[in-house]
């Protein structure tokens, strides 16, 4: 040890977190690190990235620059809003992370250095890496909505499309809502993050209306003419909220007929269409979206402000040793979920890990399972296996699809069962237990 | 037998075969099990309180439920057939090799411990003889047992007894002697049993 100092020694071998779990002797014999890979993002693509690398080889020095000290997964936060299940339920640290050896900066991080490999940080200064992994998740694009903007979402109209305050201020003014009241949703044009989102919200809310506000009515505003599951939410709505009917709980403007909405007052709770306006109680305005900001500033982005990526590795194709996950990719065929996050993760950190050691990536494999509730007994899902073709991701021929139109009252519950088991088991994954 | 430099890379690099312009190779056993740990829980250790844990599944009893979700006339599912038609034989055969080594957690979860007893001994005359060791062995068509979901285990034998999956012969014996000895309720204890198992 001698002529190292403490300092020193510490940089060496891989930062502070690794000298308190690993203790001191470990450290002499794990020896040099593998590499620092610095995560942007500590959501669903951040930290199973960070958990999959540390599994994959637990030398790799991995820290996760994050803002917030805990994230709010988006998948279940409707039935947050419903009042079926607690906040506390959707919300998550990262002790666990931690106790793998995994760094967690609670800071901001608003730039990559991609020539001189570091992150820049708010507060943390410059941080070097050798691989970089981007998982910003979404932004929003407010300017297509007159008189909307993050400061009306925070007060008055939420978007409730990041879980967390955004997800109880909606459970609020729900709860607070007068029986007989109008509750607009407003879902965004394609693409965005989790595209039968805003159709299981609907039911979620229906759900609650119907026991609780059997007076009052939903109106969802579309900017488009069609969306995800739309044969079977539009047969669940039809069989658990009357649509269709006179009495319907749920009534749907496609965009071709109006649906499409141009601005909001947030004074006057009125939200403007492009054939007529729109009075709600309660308002929620989901925003068209694009790739999380630090992808714009590091100039990780596309003409239509998404990142583009090598499919088999998702490294970025604009900047050499950084790489773009979750919703701020661009996956497709895979739609924008959370479990596509969570499988993007493991390719990528499995390339990541292999490039670190001078390896060829590996042969990308990857499922997205998408579950909605359309009451808690009531589930449908739609699943997808992905394979690469040399140059893309594509489906797997065969595979995949929704529930079956005719599935059993009895197979529909256990799809309910199955999406809380999904639940459990997919955070479990990303954020460890 | 001539090989460009980057044909001869590529063929090197991923282990690929490669015939003219589609490439074809099969992913790592460990990446293809990744993908099922959304539902089926790290290392195919489910926390519940549904989906069932793969870990320490007999190969052949994963290749076989495979196979079965693959074909348009065999076992019944609400999602796993539409997932098992994206895999390969081959690529099966590498998840069955990876969850089979890995160790089962077994299910944090409620039980009664008196139908448990009474589940032990209804265990030790009907199945036994095929789920040994008090449900904990995976060999051949048996899958774990001892500290597997309840509920999963629930559906499985609801499947199994309204003829949504076939029953192997002597498994059919056996239940119906057991639903003519005790009814329901000895089924029921039987899964209490199964779930108090650690």
């Amino acid at each position: 040890m001698s002529g190292i100092s403490r300092r020193n020694f510490i940089q060496i071998t891989g930062g502070a977190a690794a000298v308190s779990t690993m203790g001191f002797s470990n450290i002499i014999l794990a020896g040099k690190s593998a590499g620092h890979v610095v995560i942007i993002g500590g959501g669903v693509g951040g930290a199973t990235a960070a958990r999959y690398i540390k599994r994959a080889d637990p030398a790799v020095q991995v820290t996760i620059v994050e803002p917030n000290a805990n994230y709010f997964t988006c998948f279940m936060s409707n039935e947050v809003i419903s009042g079926e299940r607690p906040l506390d339920s959707i919300k998550f640290g990262y002790k666990n992370l931690e106790s793998m050896g995994i760094k967690v900066v609670q800071d901001y991080a608003s730039n990559i250095d991609a020539k001189k490999k570091h992150v820049v940080t708010k507060k943390s200064g410059n941080i070097a890496y050798d691989r970089c992994i981007v998982s910003p998740g979404v932004d929003f694009k407010w300017e297509m909505i007159e008189g909307y903007d993050a400061g009306v979402a925070a007060n008055k109209i939420p978007h409730a499309w990041k879980a967390g305050p955004q997800t109880a201020l909606l459970h609020k003014q729900l709860q607070s809502m007068k029986d007989g009241g109008t509750v607009i949703i407003a879902p965004p044009p394609n693409p965005f993050r989790c595209p039968p989102g805003p159709y299981e919200r609907a039911c979620q809310i229906a759900h609650y209306l119907k026991n609780n506000k059997p007076k009052s009515k939903i109106l969802i505003l579309d900017a488009k003419d069609k969306f995800s599951k739309q044969g079977l939410f539009t047969q669940g709505w039809k069989k658990h909220y009357g649509y269709g009917t006179d009495n319907s709980l749920i009534e749907w403007v496609k965009g071709a007929e109006g649906g499409i909405i141009e601005g909001v007052d947030a004074k006057t709770n009125t939200v403007t269409g492009s054939v007529e306006e729109y009075k709600g109680d309660v308002i929620n305005i989901i925003p068209a979206q694009k790739a999380g900001k630090i992808a714009f500033n590091a100039g990780l982005v596309n003409d239509k402000g998404w990142c583009p990526v090598n499919q088999q590795t998702f490294e970025s194709t604009m900047h050499k040793d950084v790489y773009v996950i979750g919703d701020s990719s661009v996956a497709s065929p895979l739609p924008k979920s959370g479990y596509s996050a969570n499988s993007e993760a493991k390719v990528c950190a499995a390339a990541v890990v292999a490039s670190l050691h001078g390896k060829p990536a590996g042969i990308p494999t990857l499922v997205n399972t998408c579950y909605s509730l359309i009451t808690p007994d009531d589930g449908i899902s739609v699943a997808m296996v992905y394979n690469f073709d040399g140059k893309k991701i594509q489906k797997v021929k065969g595979s995949g699809g929704l529930t079956p139109m005719d599935s059993s009252e009895a197979m529909r519950k256990r799809e309910a069962r199955y999406a809380h088991s999904w639940f459990n088991n997919i955070t479990n994954d990303i954020f460890g237990g | 037998m001539k090989l460009n430099k980057k044909v001869l890379g590529l063929i090197v690099l991923g282990g690929l075969a490669v015939s003219g312009n589609s490439w074809s190779g099969t992913a790592s056993a460990l990446d293809l099990a990744n993908t099922c740990a959304g539902c089926h829980g790290v290392d195919g250790s489910s926390v519940g309180p549904a989906t069932p844990s793969l870990a320490g599944i007999s190969s052949e009893y994963f290749t076989e439920t495979m196979a079965s979700y693959k074909d348009p006339e065999g076992r019944y599912s609400t999602i796993m057939s539409r997932i098992a038609k994206g895999y390969t034989d081959e690529e099966i055969n590498l998840m069955a090799g990876y969850f089979s080594k890995q160790k089962m957690i077994p299910a944090a979860q409620d039980f009664d411990a008196k139908q448990a007893k009474a589940g032990a001994k209804l265990h030790k005359k009907y199945c036994e003889k095929c789920h040994e060791d008090g449900g904990r062995s995976s060999e051949d068509d048996a899958g774990i047992l001892a500290g597997q979901w309840m509920e999963y285990m629930q559906f499985t034998m609801d499947d199994f007894t309204n003829g949504r999956r076939d029953m192997p012969k002597k498994m059919k014996k056996k239940v119906q002697k057991l639903e003519k000895a005790k009814g329901a309720a000895g089924m029921t204890q039987l899964m209490h049993f199964y779930g108090s198992q650690k």
